[in-house]
């Protein structure tokens, strides 16, 4: 599909133009669009560089991106009730741990009762700084602990009226978040086995993000 | 091992340790302060309970290498403590203990919430001292002390 602009110099082009200031102000709007166009991918540093990935990139994208949000080390933490859930089996959490207000747990409970600034792979509490749960507005349940489908979590995630307000830029800034990163880093079990992570490296979450977010975030119906 | 610098109930202690003993086994093992107990060493029953930077925590799952600069208040400490001596009095009025073994858990705990939670309501007590468990069935009376020691904190 074309966005406006592309529609615009589409109808130019076809169009009998032949004035030189009509042919000046063509030019200009071609070096708009192209810098438009343009403006699609970033590198390394975040430069703007190469074309806008097409939608069906980016639902491609948002599948990665899905493949890593509903894995156990994310979506333990996304849940639909009062609790957060443990392990590959996202049992819910042992010890009568709760929710609270601020998804921290409560007063005499909280996370920060044994999850430290780092995990702890003596004992096989996992750990980074700020743990917490996503709030409701952001569960990627339903009410049986099921996880939701692709298009719905997309639907949640993309609703600034329960994400928190990001948009594309901050949702790749949050995806950078040294507790999303934890999840290809979630240390050892209290067995002194590895936890298990995502299915793609973080890498290509950020890619995939990146990717996503510069394809004006499609999801899939 | 490696040597660690710990504030504990206001003094400072050396102890050396393999970096990821569980602060537990420090306080009872090297520091010989013993009124923390051991009951699973997992984190699933609280009897372990320390306030570690004002937050209650559980000691057995902590490695000392974790605890960095945040002081370490213990159940050797609330006699002292504003809120601990009126927990500890009302505890013995209130006759909460039987067997004993996890009340200075009960008791971090209990003070852990009366500090942030003056007045805390049925659910506020279920939900934050429901991570304490107590093999005798102290809970009623825990529940009735915590409400005393609130109307008695004002
Ligand atoms: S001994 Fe720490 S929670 Fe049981
Ligand atoms: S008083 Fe015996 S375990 Fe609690």
């Amino acid at each position: 599909m074309m966005c406006s602009y592309e529609r615009k110099i589409g109808f130019a082009l076809g169009g009998q133009i032949v004035s030189p200031v009509k042919v000046g102000l063509l030019t200009i709007i071609l070096i708009s669009v192209a810098s438009l166009v343009g403006a699609g991918a970033r590198n390394q540093e975040g430069t703007r560089t190469g074309p806008r990935p097409s939608r069906a990139e980016g639902l491609a994208a948002w599948q990665q991106i899905y493949s890593v949000m509903s894995h156990p080390r994310c979506i333990n933490c996304h849940t639909a009730d009062g609790y957060p859930q443990q392990t590959d089996d996202r049992h819910r959490h042992l010890f009568n741990v709760v929710r609270g207000p601020e998804g921290k747990g409560v007063a005499a409970l909280q996370c920060a009762t044994c999850h430290q600034s780092s995990n702890a792979d003596s004992t096989g509490v996992p750990g980074v700084p700020d743990w917490h749960l996503a709030p409701l507005s952001m569960r990627w349940q339903d009410a049986n602990d099921k996880v939701l489908p692709s298009s719905a979590v997309c639907r949640t995630v993309t609703d600034r009226t329960k994400n928190g307000g990001l948009d594309g830029a901050a949702l790749v800034k949050h995806h950078q978040t040294e507790l999303v990163k934890w999840a290809w880093q979630p240390g050892l079990r209290n067995d002194g086995t590895a936890r298990s992570i995502p299915p793609i490296s973080y890498e290509q979450f950020i890619a995939a993000t990146r990717n996503w977010t510069q394809a004006r975030m499609p999801c899939p119906q | 091992m490696e040597t660690f610098k710990l504030t504990v109930n206001g003094q400072v202690k050396e102890v050396t340790a393999d970096p990821g003993t569980p602060l537990l086994w420090v306080l009872r093992e090297d520091l010989k302060m013993t009124g923390t107990k051991y009951g699973c060493g997992i984190a699933a029953c609280g009897a372990c309970t320390v306030h570690l930077g004002g937050v209650p925590t559980r000691s057995c799952v902590v490695p000392v290498a974790l605890v960095r600069n945040r002081p370490i208040l213990t159940i050797e400490a609330m006699a002292d403590d504003p809120v601990g001596r009126v927990v500890q009095d009302v505890w013995v009025s209130e006759d909460v203990v039987q067997c004993g073994y996890c009340q200075s858990g009960q008791i971090m705990s209990a003070v852990a919430l009366l500090k942030s939670t003056p007045k805390p309501t049925d659910k506020d007590i279920e939900e934050s001292m429901g991570g304490n468990l107590c093999r005798c069935g102290t809970y009623v009376r825990i529940r009735q002390a915590i409400k005393t020691s609130a109307r008695q904190l004002g």
